[in-house]
């Protein structure tokens, strides 16, 4: 196969995928900040809270359509790019992704429309369920796709059918109950909470500060800060579920991210900081908090975690195993009615991941030599100062939020909203969680890596059988849209806020002087 | 795990249930495009435009649902199709999805400025938005039709030998040609339901009755080229409709003239083309006499014809290969597992009443036409 369409395919995806989880957490978080406040109107009847409703229901609908618009790109991507892993896997991952249809999308889509044009033809209470879909809605989608990549992650409940060549089902409930996707899905959606409390307490602080709109911005502040406070304890609580995870089920992805290259007897430290270094195998300058590691991966303090040389001895023996069941394969495709070669293959099959790693180097993994075989065996490892320091950043602005909204909640109660160096502090803060999701979406699916499915399919295996040039097409024609979209949405975003909150009982068309953020 | 339902039967239940998803993306979003398509045509200004995009403003992004779903169900449960296809038709593919980006943008967006070249802008979006992706769809199916230039290795990994300029030949063009006057003719009709009564709605008529001229005669074209060009496959050997997913095992050949054979074994089946045909006639009589709902009933029955015409006369194939006709992948040989045809059937039996009865309601609740005179009155519309 071609290395260059691979690493092409890998970019595409990284691109659409980090693109689109800009928008994903902040609709996740917005709509049930609508729900909460709109929760207020019905049950105050205060005027007030319907405006503040509307008010972020219009940034929820700026950014909710981009979120739409390029999650359709993420759902055709699989069989355009990625071909090969859609037919192995389809059978498993597939399954989810329609049920994120039926049950997730056709509500929120549906009920999206109705929440903004509905506003004079529903009861109060009736607005309020079809906004509380909405939120159902996009949280359900949450749920179907962590599903799907849990069991990249963790591929429990199948088994490699040699008559179809690729994995089949056994037992849905495991896919459906993977503790990964559990674990993955309620941090996720936390961190989705925080993106969008964050945001509705930084545009309120902001107007706190110009002193503009304050009756909005202060209830606002007030409700994104109780949220917020909330979420941000449990995407910390949830993450420590989600390494705790890792221990089972990828050791080595929690090796990569501590960066620890040996076996740490018990009990582990966590390393504070470090210069992981790739070429001598080794962390320089590391800087250890005793027990906190061991603590949190084992929830003891008495077992090691694996290093990383130790898992790669254990990759090896794999490989050799799965080089094994390779060859019964090869046997009973040759003839289905081999059952020795049959026989052989189930002894093996738990391995045929492994085997198949060799295929980057040599087209018949059985021919691999023992060289060949040890670095497949490095390939294995993910790309640990990319791990080490996505997690520390995660994790460094994980903790930040919680300072951030105690402080704010602190404030919100003693109904003070003057404290001008903790508004400017949060306006500055409002990219940080963002940046806290993207790195934690690098440090889950690059840490899974060289795997597209943990144990079972190399990434470089699943692309499609494209061409360099179609590739660059469409690279460079996502780029170019995509970031032709970025600006636009960003310039509306900041209209929006620029108009405030009574813009819709402002009669149309307005003043079209071009936005200005130094006036604003 | 005995499952009550057998494999062939499950396998059976999904093609038609595809066919369902398929057919009801046509109906709901491809009103939805027609009118997008329709959009620079039959509205002349900003507040003509904006009366037309609110006949489908609260309710496209659920339509648009139906082609995710589309796309997952086939994911799901021919995840083999999925993979040839999408693969295959790449660039096609791409340019139906920067289209599909598109029109939620410029729906969203379009009435968030007031300028007139920002909002003319977003219109050519909203264009492009609804006739790219139809005119795409078409060919993508006549090439379905025609025969995709695949194969497939031992492990089944497949390649596809086909360049993007080999997707257009003039079958194809007519299927991409046939599908645009199909949906342009259900987009002006779903005017005639939903629009207030004006110039904007007497060009709609005369755009429809186009469009229904040309159905007819596309349509008719299409038969012409099913019965004597070289369409058409053929299974030659005994099928295992309970057998393993894999393509491998059957002998399929190239057969010109194949596609007509299930009419011959299967007379009920001319229902299919007959109510093509049929509705294209009762829309354009309802055009005439200003009857909307008939309009609206013979569009959507002529919809739902021409769709299931294409997938009976190919039944059992999904996408055969021309290159390597044993690769062609049929409803016995390129599904899911048992296990999850069963599971996703169940889910589908759950969701999809609820799906229809939730969006009933909504468009009782936003029943009604939209007119020029509430977008002084409503700030929330587009």
């Amino acid at each position: 196969m071609d290395l260059a369409v691979v690493d092409l395919s890998r970019l595409q995806f990284a691109l659409t995928a980090l693109y689109h989880f800009l928008f994903v957490p902040l609709t996740l978080g917005l709509s049930f900040l609508l729900v909460i406040m709109e929760s207020i109107y019905v049950m105050t009847n205060r005027p007030i809270w319907r405006t503040i409703t509307r008010f972020w229901g219009t940034l929820f609908g700026i950014n909710f359509v981009l979120g739409v618009a390029t999650g359709i790109t993420m759902e055709f991507q699989f069989g355009m790019n990625w071909s090969y892993y859609s037919h192995y896997v389809g059978d498993i991952f597939g399954a989810p992704l329609a049920m994120e249809g039926l049950m997730a999308f056709f509500l929120e889509a549906t009920f999206v429309g109705l929440m903004f044009f509905g506003w004079d033809r529903l009861s109060k209470v009736g607005h309020l369920a079809v906004t509380f879909l909405v939120a159902l809605g996009t949280n359900f989608s949450a749920l179907w796709i962590l599903i799907a990549n849990g069991w990249m992650q963790n591929p429990v409940g199948a088994d490699f059918n040699p008559a179809t060549m690729r994995m089949e089902v056994s037992d849905f409930m495991a896919v459906l109950f993977n503790p990964v996707a559990q674990a993955k899905f309620v941090h996720t959606v936390s961190a989705g909470y925080v993106i969008a409390s964050l945001f509705v307490l930084g545009v309120s602080s902001w107007y706190l500060l110009r002193g503009r709109w304050t009756s909005v911005a202060k209830r606002s502040f007030t409700v994104a800060a109780a949220f917020g406070l909330a979420s941000s304890l449990s995407v910390v609580v949830l993450g420590d579920e989600s390494g705790y995870a890792l221990t089972d089920n990828q050791k080595m992805k929690l090796a990569a991210l501590e960066a620890m290259w040996r076996t740490e007897p018990a009990p582990a430290g966590l390393a504070a900081f470090g210069i992981p270094s790739v070429k001598d195998r080794e962390t320089h300058f590391e800087v250890k908090i005793p027990y906190v590691l061991g603590l949190i991966s084992t929830r003891s303090i008495d077992r090691p975690v694996v290093g990383i040389f130790e898992l790669v001895a254990v990759a090896e023996d794999r490989i050799e195993n799965g080089v094994k069941a390779y060859d019964a394969l090869e046997a009973y495709k040759a003839n289905p009615k081999d059952l020795d070669a049959r026989g052989r293959f189930e002894l093996h099959r738990r391995d045929l991941g492994y085997g198949l790693l060799l295929k980057r180097y040599v087209d018949d993994p059985r021919k691999a030599d023992r060289a060949t075989i040890q670095k497949a065996a490095w390939d294995t490892v993910p790309n640990v100062p990319l791990m080490f320091w996505a997690f520390r950043i995660m994790a460094g602005v994980g903790f930040l939020m919680i300072g951030i909204f105690t402080v704010a909640f602190i404030l919100a109660t003693r109904r003070n909203f003057q404290t001008r160096w903790f508004l400017w502090a949060v306006v500055c803060a409002m990219p940080l969680p963002w940046l806290a999701a993207e790195m934690g979406w690098v440090l889950a699916e690059v840490g899974r890596q060289p795997w597209a499915v943990e144990g079972v399919l190399p990434t470089f295996l699943g692309a499609s059988s494209l061409t360099v040039p179609q590739l660059w097409a469409t690279i460079i024609g996502f780029t170019a849209f995509y970031g032709a979209l970025a600006v636009v949405e960003v310039g509306l975003m900041l209209r929006a806020i620029k108009k405030g909150p009574f813009a819709h009982t402002l009669p149309e068309p307005e003043d079209d002087a071009a936005f200005d953020p130094a006036t604003a | 795990m005995e499952l009550p339902l057998d494999y062939a039967t499950l396998r059976t239940i999904w093609w038609l249930l595809l066919g369902v998803l398929l057919i009801a993306f046509a109906l709901t979003d491809g009103f939805d495009m027609g009118v997008g398509a329709l959009l620079p045509f039959v509205a002349r200004n900003d507040e003509e435009r904006r009366m037309v995009i609110n006949t489908i403003g609260a309710t496209w992004e659920g339509n648009q649902v139906w082609f995710i779903l589309g796309g997952g169900a086939i994911f799901a449960a021919w995840p083999m199709v999925y993979a040839v296809s999408f693969s295959g038709f790449y660039l096609a593919m791409f340019v139906v999805l920067s289209a599909m980006i598109l029109r939620p943008v410029a729906f969203k967006y379009r009435s968030k400025r007031p300028e007139a070249r920002w909002r003319a802008a977003w219109d050519w979006a909203l264009f492009i938005g609804g006739f790219v992706p139809v005119l795409v769809f078409g060919v993508a199916v006549g090439n379905v039709l025609q025969g995709a230039p695949f194969r497939l290795d031992t492990d089944l990994r497949a390649f596809y030998e086909g360049s993007f300029f080999g997707l257009f030949t003039p079958f194809t063009l007519i299927c991409g040609l046939l599908s645009v006057a199909m949906l342009v003719l259900h987009g002006a009709a779903w005017l005639g339901v939903k629009a207030e009564r004006g110039p904007v709605l007497d060009r709609a008529r005369t755009f429809g009755t186009v469009a229904a001229f040309a159905s007819l005669a596309l349509f008719g074209i299409g038969g012409l080229f099913a019965a004597f060009g070289d369409l058409g496959f053929r299974i030659e050997s005994a099928v295992d409709a309970n057998g393993p997913s894999n393509p491998l095992h059957a002998v399929m050949t190239a057969a010109p003239g194949a596609w007509l054979d299930n009419y011959g074994r299967h007379p009920w089946m001319l229902i299919a083309p007959v109510l093509g045909f049929g509705g294209v006639v009762i829309a354009l009589i309802g055009l005439w006499r200003r009857s909307d709902a008939l309009a609206f009933g013979g569009s959507s029955a002529s919809t739902l014809g021409i769709i299931s015409t294409v997938g009976l006369s190919m039944f059992p194939f999904i996408l055969p290969s021309t290159i390597d006709a044993r690769s062609s992948l049929t409803v016995w040989n390129a599904s899911s597992s048992h296990l999850t045809l069963f599971v996703m059937l169940l889910g589908t039996v759950v969701f999809l009443p609820l799906i229809l009865i939730y969006t009933a309601w909504v468009y009782k609740v936003l029943w009604g036409r939209s007119s020029t005179a509430a977008l002084k009155t409503n700030p929330d519309l587009y």
